[in-house]
């Protein structure tokens, strides 16, 4: 199937204008920006030379000496990890769970797992938001209220990425173990779950970048300066006459989520090749997207 | 012997549902107490009341009560009032940049799925950057470009275009959203194209159709149900985008239902409007949501038998 396809790739058609043109328009502008985070000048729009100071030399300024910014960073950080903590345990379990119970029930789980994946961020924030207010008042607004939901966002991630893995694993490995005598627990814990290994990997760099990235959610369930994460410092200073610190503290969450992206294809790459399955970037890549490619 | 045993074992697996409803239960509580929940507390605050003296929503929570004096005008506002505008607005700009991200990102997923040749894993990984780079990001490096002294209005004023991109432009707005959506259309359309068996167009071809014909009578049909998929994917949170609105024209003249929502439950008091916009957002995209759910669930069936 491959060969035939590349017997087939034409150079110079205009097809390929087009993708390149596709890429140059989707990633230029997001590099221009960054450059200008390194503006000498209180400008992002006039070039005044190279410098550091909007990143760190300013000693108010700068992204990391400017006190609010850097209580948004560690926000961001805070909501992030604990998300993580709750998530994989409950989305792992939840997964394998949903794959194997049968009947009406399992119609009706898989249902409201797959219901958040689709609803638009400004339904589930505002329904949040109501409920916190009003339904579950001991919930207050800030830190727990952003955990509560982004959990429950990322929850169908973890679901998804967990049970794509689980089906291309079959039952056959739990039923070799529970033939040679290990328990229903013990043919779980040797044999499934270290099996999971890519899939909860693949699910903690998903959820990760999701959350840091969040903005919906986050904002309307915040409380304020004490909950205030970089996704929401950047939204309030975008329209206003923000210095290029606002360029580089967008550039840091950028920075920040491919570089658990990179660590996170390289620990599947390798993680594959050392268990004897297809390796490399592709399979990697098709982890993280969920595509099977 | 040897089948027996397999069955057994396989009868063994499967018949724990006392187990497997045990590993369930944690994460289907939460998802009822923290997703479902929250849409009745929405209908309870949508179709309450309002407290007389402080203004603020109280809601109802018996459904036997509720009460639709209030919807019944915000429905009504939707449809021939002051919302109309709000609601006309979401409508023709989703319509629109969904239009563009198929003219733009159909050409590229077909390109890739078909003819990258050894260039395909560079391709993709560039075309699965932008997923990782914040939206916030993307918005605000066109809200530096397109700013009175941006680089785009400065290059743009060579050419005689004198244009004020930020300020109430729908054009802009759509533009933004296009931008905005787009990555999160080309990888689905890719995986749909990826997978078809391109032999059948192949043999389209050696029938003597010609390539058109072959692209509209096979490809097309093929791969019907992914597009609409991956449309639909995209779709659901164009029509509740506020920020993209927001960052890009922050003008009343190019509100979405998503900026009244946004209005509403955070900087009036009014919030039982916003609810009630909230449960009739949802109402409308409940359509496209059934219909995606069934399709992937059809497809989901394919792949596991």
């Amino acid at each position: 199937m491959n060969t035939l396809n590349s017997t087939r790739t034409r150079r110079g058609s205009p097809l390929a204008f087009v993708i390149w043109g596709y890429i140059i328009w989707s990633l230029v502008p997001v590099l221009i920006a960054v450059i200008y985070s390194f503006n000498d000048g209180r400008s992002r729009t006039v070039w005044q030379g190279f410098s550091l100071r909007w990143w760190i030399t300013d000693p108010y300024a700068s992204i990391f000496r400017n006190d609010e910014t850097r209580n948004a960073i560690s926000n961001s950080l805070v909501l992030a990890f604990a998300t993580l903590l709750v998530v994989t345990p409950l989305g792992i379990a939840l997964a394998i769970g949903s794959q194997r119970i049968r009947g009406r029930s399992a119609n009706f789980v898989q249902g409201l797992t797959s219901a958040p994946l689709i609803t638009p961020e400004i339904v589930v924030g505002a329904a949040l938001l109501l409920t916190f207010t009003r339904l579950f008042t001991a919930v207050p607004l800030g830190f727990f209220a952003q955990l509560l939901g982004n959990v429950t966002f990322a929850l169908a991630t973890v679901v998804v990425i967990v049970r794509a893995r689980l089906v291309s694993i079959g039952a056959s490995f739990e039923e070799a173990a529970r033939d040679l005598g290990a328990t229903r627990w013990q043919a779980m814990r040797f044999v499934l779950l270290p099996m999971l290994w890519p899939s909860v990997m693949a699910s903690l760099v998903v959820v990760f970048a999701t959350v840091i990235d969040d903005f919906v959610i986050t904002s309307f369930l915040s409380a304020g300066v004490s909950s205030e994460t970089v996704p929401l410092r950047i939204y309030s200073s975008v329209r206003g006459g923000a210095t290029p610190a606002l360029n580089a503290l967008a550039t840091l969450l950028v920075l920040t989520s491919f570089t658990v992206l990179i660590i996170g294809l390289f620990g599947l790459s390798t993680w594959r090749k050392r268990h004897g399955e297809r390796g490399g970037l592709r399979a990697a890549l098709a982890d993280v997207t969920q595509m099977d490619s | 012997m040897d089948a027996l045993h397999r069955g057994l074992t396989q009868a063994k697996l499967k018949n724990s549902p006392r187990l497997w409803a045990g590993f369930a239960i944690p994460g289907t509580v939460w998802l009822i107490a923290l997703f479902a929940i929250p849409f009745y507390a929405v209908a309870c605050v949508a179709f309450g009341t309002i407290d007389p003296v402080f203004r603020d929503a109280v809601p109802q929570w018996n459904p036997l009560s509720w009460d639709f004096v209030q919807a019944k005008q915000i429905f009504t506002s939707l449809a021939t009032g002051p919302l109309q505008g709000v609601a006309i607005r979401t409508v023709v700009y989703v319509v629109c940049a969904m239009t563009l991200c198929f003219v733009i990102g159909f050409p590229i997923a077909y390109f890739l799925a078909r003819h990258a040749g050894k260039r395909k894993l560079l391709l993709l990984v560039l075309i699965i950057v932008p997923f990782w780079v914040n939206y916030l990001m993307r918005m605000l490096a066109w809200v530096n470009l397109l700013s009175v002294d941006g680089l785009f209005t400065r290059f743009m004023r060579n050419f005689g275009v004198n244009y004020n991109w930020l300020d109430g432009s729908p054009i802009t707005v759509i533009l933004g959203l296009v931008y905005g959506y787009i990555p999160f259309l080309i990888l689905p359309l890719y995986a749909t194209l990826e997978r078809l068996d391109w032999r059948l167009v192949d043999a389209a071809r050696d029938l003597g159709a010609k390539p058109r014909q072959a692209f509209r009578l096979v490809t097309i049909p093929m791969s019907k149900a992914g597009l609409v998929a991956a449309g639909i994917l995209i779709a659901l949170p164009m029509f509740g985008d506020y920020y993209t609105n927001d960052l890009l024209s922050r003008s009343p003249s190019t509100e979405m239902i998503g900026n009244q929502i946004d209005f509403f439950l955070n900087a009036s008091t009014q919030p039982q409007n916003g609810a009630l916009l909230v449960l009739a957002l949802s109402l409308f995209l409940l359509l496209f949501m059934s219909f995606y759910l069934r399709s992937t669930r059809q497809q989901s069936r394919q792949v596991t038998r």
